[in-house]
């Protein structure tokens, strides 16, 4: 294995505590970008008075989380209550950790990375249903119970729609799928069909378990106030909201792991430049993401099922034996 | 453009309606369920929706019985914003009441102006000139499309949620409704509470260019209602969210006394501007929007067509407005002046949430002796005992905005 700092643990730590960090800084700001840009679709110039540009807005934001009061709820289950919202964000960074930012750049080079997200990304429902039936709130607790069956329902389709790249790839370690991606042959667009539906279909379940528009049925303020987070203020309220951001940056830097061919870019292998080109990608999926949330609305609980397990998963069935005809027919010889 | 064909043709004419709804859909929900008598898989929750809810467009309180998501019984409750105008009209005299009941449908102040200075005049006989009716009429009809753009903006917001799809639908229909509110300030002053209808007349005339402008912001509107069309009904999780949802059948909406868009949307073509003209509404043709499914969805269709047929009706009419005075009686100088002969009237106007009605009884004093008020709000929310058992939250609150009520109408 590549290791920047010698031994394993000290490796993991220091990248750790660097990567993370950097993360949060991003996601604040990734907040901003939101605003802005939400602000530019709906003809609104979005935060513009704290500092140049509205830049200075997370900070303010995050600021006037910290000094709000924190209440708990008399009748609340006060630790799951309170574990909830901390919960959250960490379960949200833990898939940070397999995540090969540039060649060698990764905390942890798992062999099994892709079923570690996977696992990771399953806990999310977690620290959601401990907020929804620790507040002791209806509101919550309905949120709660849809986030559990959206979440088992979500987590199939996105099991397979990651067996597609494993399969092409021959490893679920994610440093080897990137790099049999190398030199452009990104699995979204080679072999044509597969690859990029099952992108397609990694993007919606990673929606549906992010619990982002459409897919945010268990928090859906119109309807349930604030669901899960009814009960919340002050920064344990901004715990879940930056959970939720960490989780969809982190799941539009898989997808373009597993998908676009992670840091694979034009240019020699030097380590700024891989990283330029993995943040690069990323930001521009976030942005398509951010693009479909600001113009769609909300789907139904039910609707959400039906979606799920009658054209999701057998999609993702058909595709997961589609790429394995082609791996298979790639070792016979393929076309030669 | 869109390809796909809409599943509801919304038809606009100004003939008697072509087809015959059909009378009832399917069996209908028991809105006096007895909540004993149920069986229930586990327990049932009660959720009390409201008054303090996203939601609930103001201050309704919904009683809902949850057997898991599915509600098994709902009960509105009503009045949270009771501020007792009928009776605050009987202590005010007939000049004092017009400002009064600008608060009631707060979204659209002109068209509740209007019906009950019609029923004042009605009891005081007095004669309305022409160029007054027509401003009525033009100020009436860019109500309307001013309330259905908020109406619209709200429900795509109670479908989409804040931070999503929701808000932006949102911000483009207030973003047109801001230019209609733009031209009532330039004609009244005011940018919600008029006060424009005066007994015998209008109390502002039309501002030099006001025409002008009127009818370029009534042509950008209906060049971006195509717009709202394309990110909403051209949505599928739209379509999917509205069609067949929340299903009245014509028996029904007739019972419960629906009017304007709600029972329209179920293929009556019950319209007063049509029926028994008040206003101008007798010198233009007036082409009523109808669908016939009755759902959400054909709801929504009504309402958007409406929206471009008051606006072309209200482009119609700035061209041709006569000449001459604006109040057809002699100028009211102190609170007394209207003393109307002791007698009752009643006078109903098509509103943008339907059949607005004001009754008035006159003892001959300068004060009504009783004035009632017929809120279309109030009779559309009857029907969501009928329409939300065996539905899911989200729909909750889609059926509930689709039958756009106000509560400060509602209650008065």
């Amino acid at each position: 294995m590549n290791m920047l700092f010698g031994s394993p643990v000290l490796h993991a730590l220091i990248l750790g505590v660097v990567i993370i960090s950097a993360l949060l800084g991003v996601t604040s700001y990734f907040i901003w970008v939101e605003r802005k840009f939400a602000g530019r679709m709906q003809s609104r110039i979005g935060p513009e008075h704290v500092g140049w540009k509205g830049l200075l807005q997370p900070i303010a934001d995050a600021f006037k989380l910290l000094i709000k009061e924190d209440i708990t709820p008399k009748s609340a289950d006060r630790a799951m209550f309170n574990l909830a919202p901390l919960l959250a964000v960490t379960v949200a960074l833990l898939s940070l950790a397999v995540l090969p930012l540039a060649s060698g750049l990764v905390i942890a080079d798992l062999d099994v990375g892709v079923l570690f997200f996977l696992a990771a990304g399953a806990l999310t429902v977690v620290p959601t249903w401990m907020a929804g039936w620790g507040s002791n709130n209806k509101y919550a607790l309905i949120g709660g119970m849809r986030a559990i069956a959206q979440s088992v329902a979500y987590g199939v389709p996105l099991v397979l729609a990651a067996l597609v790249p494993v399969i092409l790839s021959g490893s679920m370690n994610l440093s080897h799928i990137v790099a049999a991606q190398a030199g452009g042959h990104w699995f979204a667009f080679w072999p044509i069909g597969p690859g990029f539906a099952a992108g397609i279909l990694f993007v919606l379940a990673t929606l549906a378990e992010g619990n982002r528009i459409p897919f945010d049925i268990p928090e859906a303020e119109s309807e349930l106030v604030s669901g899960i987070s009814t009960e919340y203020t002050g920064m344990k309220f901004g715990m879940f909201y930056l959970g939720e951001y960490v989780h969809s940056l982190v799941g539009a830097a898989l997808f373009v792991t597993l998908f676009l061919g992670g840091y694979d870019g034009p240019g020699p292998d030097v380590l700024v430049l891989q990283l330029a080109w993995f943040l690069l990608k990323t930001a521009v999926v976030s942005m398509l993401l951010l693009w479909v949330r600001w113009t769609y609305v909300r789907l139904r609980s039910d609707q959400l099922m039906t979606l799920c397990w009658k054209y999701l998963l057998p999609s993702g069935l058909v595709l997961v034996v589609a790429s394995a005809l082609w791996v298979w027919w790639k070792q016979q010889g393929g076309l030669a | 453009m869109s390809t796909h064909a809409p599943a509801h043709p919304v038809e606009t004419s100004s003939a008697p309606a072509a087809r015959v709804p059909t009378p009832v859909i399917g069996p209908r929900a028991n809105p006096y369920l007895d909540i004993e008598s149920y069986e229930a898989e586990g327990d049932l929750m009660v959720l009390n929706m409201g008054p303090q809810h996203p939601s609930t467009h103001g201050v309704l309180r919904l009683k809902l019985w949850l057997d898991g998501e599915v509600v098994v019984k709902a009960v509105p409750y009503l009045g949270y914003l009771h501020r007792g105008v009928e009776k605050l009209l009987e202590k005010l005299s007939y000049v004092q009441s017009t400002p009064i009941v600008d608060k009631n449908d707060y979204v659209a102040s002109m068209t509740n102006e209007l019906a009950l200075v019609m029923a004042f005049e009605k009891l005081e006989g007095c004669e309305v000139p022409r160029r007054a009716r027509y401003l009525r009429t033009i100020c009436a009809e860019m109500q309307r499309v001013a309330s259905h753009l908020l109406w619209l903006g709200t429900f795509a917001l109670d479908m989409g949620g804040a931070l999503g799809g929701g808000t932006t639908a949102f911000m483009y229909c207030l973003r047109e409704r801001e230019r209609i509110l733009d031209l009532f300030e330039e004609l009244t002053g005011a940018r919600f509470h008029y006060h424009m209808m005066q007994i015998g007349g209008v109390r502002h005339d039309l501002p030099a260019g006001w025409d002008a402008h009127m009818k370029q912001v009534a042509a950008d509107i209906l060049a971006r209602i195509p717009e709202y069309e394309s990110m909403l009904s051209e949505n599928p999780i739209f379509r999917a969210r509205t069609r067949g949802v929340g299903r009245i059948d014509a028996l029904l909406a007739q019972e419960l006394g629906l009017s304007g868009p709600n029972l329209r949307a179920c293929g009556i073509d019950h319209d007063l501007r049509k029926s028994q003209p008040y206003a101008a509404y007798d010198e233009i043709e007036v082409r009523s929007a109808i669908a016939y499914e009755g759902d959400v969805y054909a709801r929504y269709v009504v309402r958007v067509a409406e929206m471009r047929e008051s606006l072309r009706i209200a482009t119609a009419l700035i061209d041709g407005v006569p000449s001459g005075p604006i109040m057809g009686r002699k100028p009211i100088e102190t609170v007394n002046a209207v003393k109307p002969p002791a007698g009752e009237a009643y006078v109903a106007i098509d509103s943008p949430r339907g059949e607005l009605g004001s009754w008035v009884v006159s003892d001959g004093s300068p004060k009504p002796y009783r004035c009632k008020l017929r809120p279309p709000s109030y009779h559309a929310l009857a029907a969501l005992p009928y329409l939300l058992p065996g539905t899911t939250i989200p729909d909750v609150v889609v059926i509930l905005g689709s039958l756009d009520p106000i509560m400060g109408e509602a209650d008065r």
